[in-house]
């Protein structure tokens, strides 16, 4: 088969939803249209039917109770539930929460919000390879710990976090942990009892499910947990979560997470072999790095900085055949580059400079082929024209000179 | 966001890529903007001392396609120009040619401050008082 164009390789954005997927949600459209929530004809009856039999599919895949699943719009308003919802619930225990510096906006923000409410929030840092220092988050807890809220999975770099160590520290000291794992579930074996988690959020469209629907996990036993709704209404979801239910997207993630479930060591063969070719292929240029744990790494995802050259501008030879996101941040603002790679200790040069690929089950090998070429050949053309490539030739240390800093 | 034409044939087939002799008495250096800010342009020209013609223009940049394509637009702007003439190249002139948008308006400021720098760095290597400019408003 010829090769099709765009090629995408940013499946830590988002996930193009699988076909069979769609194909079954597309009855939840019309025939079975009726709202979960209508008791008394059979309308109600089918919608309900199907969403509890998304919920066990989701349930399944992370070994949790399907009782534990709150069906949410995605992992935004997870991650606001579980925090927002767990300061309020907790009050009377504590008001102190605990994360890290490289969470999604979501957990962060929601954090921020938190302390303008009178909570204390202490934003671990984490070490070069992105993990965070176990010893460091045990020394934050205090009696007023009410929360640890750290991610499984990265979305810049794939790293994952020691989810096994910070439950265990959550156990020993009485502390509720949370993780966003949007990227890890249906990538890697997630499971909430193996894995100690009291409250996860994750989401339908990083695992080839439809976006505006994703799950709260919320423990009922060992310990029981409960969040304070953030949205008054009906008192769906066992009152955590009102608001009719996206029967279709509940469905469809119901099925992601079946395909996840059954497929899982496939997809992670195939995107971690073509991933592992990819990379191998790039450190051939000189001056490439891999940003992050690679012994602690998602099999799909892979984040390179190309010191020297900027990461738009080296999208820009390549991105109408090829998507992919760079930690540079040259339209934005601020023109911040990417806080998570400068949470690693990354300069902003190479913070600059890097490129995120995020591979698929749909990924193929003649896909990775082009984008190894591709993306060489742009990084060499652009280092001709880099000066900064000039003076490392030359062997000028930058750091002696004065830039113009605006 | 959506690159223009201009932006995207400056970059593809950028002009006058390269380095000139910088401690040539009639060549200006101009090197502006800062690795960490993600853009850095060096511009340099070469002056014709007896006309005060510029007769070549060289550029290299560390940046996105926008401060690529306004580096390589001023070294074809630059040439054949006096260099009286290169100071009144405006930032605005580059977002109008460029099409730029708002979010790239810095790499135009980062151009006309290269031609600034480069212009002031040949007057001080030929005896002449470097020009003040008022402190642009880059970022």
């Amino acid at each position: 088969m010829s090769l099709q164009f765009p090629i995408y390789l940013d499946n830590n954005a988002t996930t193009p939803c699988d076909p069979r997927v769609v194909e079954a949600m597309i009855p939840y459209f019309t025939n079975n249209f009726g709202n979960a929530a209508s008791r008394n004809h059979p309308f109600g009856w089918a919608a309900e039917e199907a969403v509890d039999y998304a919920r066990e599919q989701v349930a399944k895949l992370i070994g949790a109770d399907p009782k534990e699943i709150i069906f949410t719009s995605g992992a935004t308003e997870g991650d606001n539930l579980a925090i927002k919802g767990v300061f309020e619930m907790y009050a009377s225990k504590g008001n102190h929460i605990i994360t890290c510096n490289i969470e999604h906006k979501a957990v962060l923000d929601a954090c921020k919000h938190v302390e303008k409410m009178g909570g204390e929030v202490t934003y671990l840092d984490v070490k070069e390879d992105g993990r965070i220092d176990i010893s460091e988050l045990e020394a934050a807890i205090r009696p007023t710990t009410i929360l640890i809220s750290i991610m499984y999975a990265n979305n810049e770099i794939g790293i994952i976090q020691p989810v096994h160590e910070i439950s265990a520290l959550a156990k020993k000291h009485g502390v509720l942990f949370f993780s966003d794992a949007v990227q890890a579930v249906g990538k890697i074996p997630v499971d909430v009892n193996k894995d100690g988690i009291d409250l996860m959020a994750f989401t339908a469209h990083k695992m080839y499910g439809p976006k505006g629907v994703g799950a709260l996990y919320v423990r009922r036993k060992n310990p029981r947990v409960k969040v304070t709704a953030q949205m008054d209404g009906g008192g769906h979801e066992r009152g955590m979560r009102s608001g009719t239910l996206n029967v279709p997207g509940i469905v469809g993630f119901g099925k992601a997470c079946e395909l996840c479930r059954t497929e899982m060591e496939q997809d992670a063969a195939h995107t971690s072999k073509l991933r592992d070719k990819l990379e191998q292929a790039l450190m051939q240029i000189e001056e490439a790095y891999v940003n992050g744990d690679v012994n602690h790494r998602l099999p799909h995802v892979s984040n390179i900085s190309f010191k020297y050259v900027e990461g738009e501008g080296l999208m820009m030879g390549f991105n109408k055949n090829i998507a992919v996101s760079s930690g540079s941040a040259c339209t934005s603002a601020s023109l911040e580059p990417s806080y998570v790679l400068k949470a690693l200790g990354l300069g902003d040069d190479l913070a600059h400079s890097s490129l995120r690929f995020g591979l698929s089950r749909f990924t193929t090998e003649d896909q990775i082929d082009y984008t190894i070429k591709a993306v060489t050949d742009t990084v060499l053309k652009l280092r001709d024209m880099s000066p900064l490539w000039e003076m490392y030739k030359d062997g000028i240390d930058m750091e002696t000179i004065e830039w113009a800093h605006h | 966001m959506a690159y223009s034409e201009k932006v995207i044939d400056h970059y593809t087939n950028p002009k006058n890529v390269g380095t000139l002799d910088k401690s040539s008495k009639n060549v200006g250096t101009g090197l502006v903007g800062a690795p960490e800010c993600g853009d850095v342009m060096r511009l340099q020209i070469e002056v014709d001392e007896t006309t005060g013609t510029i007769t070549d223009a060289k550029f290299k940049t560390f940046g996105c396609g926008s401060a690529i394509a306004s580096s390589s637009l001023a070294t074809e702007w630059l040439k054949g120009k006096s260099v009286d003439e290169a100071l009144t190249v405006d930032n605005m002139d580059f977002v109008e040619e460029l099409n730029l948008p708002p979010v790239k308006i810095h790499c135009s400021v980062l151009a006309e401050d290269a031609i600034k720098a480069a212009i002031n760095d040949y007057r001080v290597k030929n005896g002449m008082e470097a020009i003040q400019f008022e402190e642009s408003v880059v970022h």
